[in-house]
């Protein structure tokens, strides 16, 4: 009895509100970062395929280095290191800045290997037809190769989205750092970050469910 | 008129094509046959720069094909081509995939462009099948699809490169008459291919490439009757 008392008088619904506000945080650092790190990584990945030696040379090692190192240490570090060469950033920029390279450093191979999923023959073909390299891009490659990889890259996308708790490290008020912000005061963990988890399953499992759909129209 | 002059390709040290000379005049159908690795899809890929060449010229109705300033997509629209693995576009319907180049090539609107694929897979024996996907489909009728796809662009030349190779028995009899039907409505074709039959019934001219030249080449009686050469008739006796 004495707990389920506690439980009403240390989380308001004012709490609840305040991670709402903190979920639309998360929300809207993933799905910025999300958006840009994969124009950005389509990019990339179209270097890596069509530079062969160069790109593989130059831009394979640096987006190496952004997806092998955690992600928490590259926050850290840029946001430390951003003052030293001039630039003031706000926790917000600067978690929208790391994590966009961190999912275009991911998408990057993400869509190279959607360009390699389209046989030689077949663009072949399209050539053959008349198409230019960017007919033959835009009208055969990339509807192909997106469905290919589309699965591969709702994972990318809902990791980030994951990560971005990470940005808390920073004092960004996302999910994550509501969630502590409210432990300390309430001494609830239990519940708060049950609450939190289910606001990030709120967030991801509609996604997940819109991607499935899609895959599911693209396979009859 | 497809004139090749002294072409020659090499693939780093491999030289593939060794000083071709050919010329294919409007309305014949000439049969290129010959062992693996000779070289015969090279020369075709060659003529629709599909393939860079190394010296020579391969000039189509006057335009040279791998000069500079050649538009080589607009070049290529009179080059239809059909290759081994049938390449249908599977995020399409047979209809849309006949449909694609002539609307965004040729720049026909969507309405004609549905009109020309429909009439075109109707002419290959697909009429029924507009709204299938590829993968409901045959590899016979997808390899007719491919055929109707070339057609589209109303081209002046055919290029088949074995396009019967990769289907099962029972299936290549319906590719065959299709080009059969090409063949009897004037369409000047080039076809690589392993169907001895096909050769001897349906074209002009038949060429025998052996090592990345052309060995000997003449009327199909010449060729399958009284060769010149003693390669094309060993080669021959061991195909058939
Ligand atoms: N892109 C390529 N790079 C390197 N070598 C190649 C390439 N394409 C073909 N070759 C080589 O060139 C030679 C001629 O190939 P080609 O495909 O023109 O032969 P083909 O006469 O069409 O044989 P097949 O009957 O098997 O189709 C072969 O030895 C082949 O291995
Ligand atoms: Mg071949």
């Amino acid at each position: 009895m004495e707990s389920s008392l506690n439980f009403f008088t240390g989380f308001k619904f004012q709490d609840l509100l305040f991670l709402g506000e903190a979920a639309v945080r998360t929300l809207l650092i993933s799905g910025i970062s999300i958006a840009a790190g994969t124009v950005l990584g389509v990019l990339f990945g179209w270097l890596l395929y069509e530079g062969r030696i160069f790109a593989s040379a130059t831009l394979a090692p640096v987006l190496d280095v952004f997806r092998s190192i955690p992600l928490i240490i590259q926050l850290v570090l840029f946001y430390n290191f951003a003052p030293i060469i001039g630039l003031s950033l706000d926790p917000f920029a600067c978690g929208t800045i790391v994590l966009t390279v961190y999912t275009a450093a991911l998408a990057a191979n993400v869509a190279r290997g959607g360009i390699e999923a389209v046989a030689i023959p077949l663009r072949r073909a399209s050539r053959s037809l008349g198409m230019t390299y960017w007919q033959d891009m835009i009208y055969v490659v990339a509807p192909i190769g997106i469905r290919a990889i589309f699965p591969a890259w709702v994972g990318v996308a809902l990791g980030v989205m994951k990560d971005s708790a990470l940005v808390s490290v920073l004092g960004y008020i996302e999910l994550l750092k509501a969630s502590q912000i409210l432990i300390t005061r309430t001494q609830e963990p239990f519940l708060i970050l049950a609450v939190a988890g289910a606001f990030y399953f709120a967030l991801s499992f509609p996604v997940a469910r819109f991607a499935d759909r899609l895959e599911q129209r693209w396979s009859q | 008129m497809i004139i090749v002059k002294e072409l020659h390709k090499y693939f780093k040290d491999l030289h593939v094509l060794r000083g071709i000379d050919l010329v294919v005049e409007k309305g014949v159908v000439l049969s290129i046959v010959g062992a693996s690795g000779s070289g015969k899809s090279t020369l075709l890929y060659c003529i629709n720069a599909l393939e860079s060449i190394d010296s020579g010229s391969i000039t189509v109705d006057g335009e040279d094909v791998h000069a500079k300033g050649t538009d080589i997509n607009l070049l290529r629209r009179k080059l239809g081509m059909v290759f081994q693995q049938w390449n249908s576009f599977p995020h399409l319907t047979a209809l849309e995939n006949v449909a694609l180049s002539p609307r965004i090539v040729r720049k026909l609107s969507r309405a004609e462009a549905r009109d020309v694929a429909a009439r075109r897979l109707e002419h290959v024996g697909l009429g029924d099948k507009l709204n299938s996907f590829p993968n409901a489909l045959s590899g016979g009728q997808q390899q007719r699809l491919a055929i109707a796809r070339a057609l589209a662009m109303e081209p002046s030349y055919m290029l088949f490169d074995e396009a019967t190779s990769a289907l099962d028995p029972e299936l290549v009899g319906e590719v065959l008459d299709t080009m059969r039907l090409l063949a009897e409505e004037g369409m000047t074709m080039i076809c690589v291919t392993h169907e001895m039959g096909f050769a001897r019934d349906v074209s002009d001219r038949v060429a025998y490439v052996h090592d990345g030249t052309i060995e000997e080449i003449g009327p199909p009686e010449q060729i399958f009757g009284e060769p010149n050469s003693e390669k094309t008739r060993r080669f021959l006796s061991k195909v058939r």
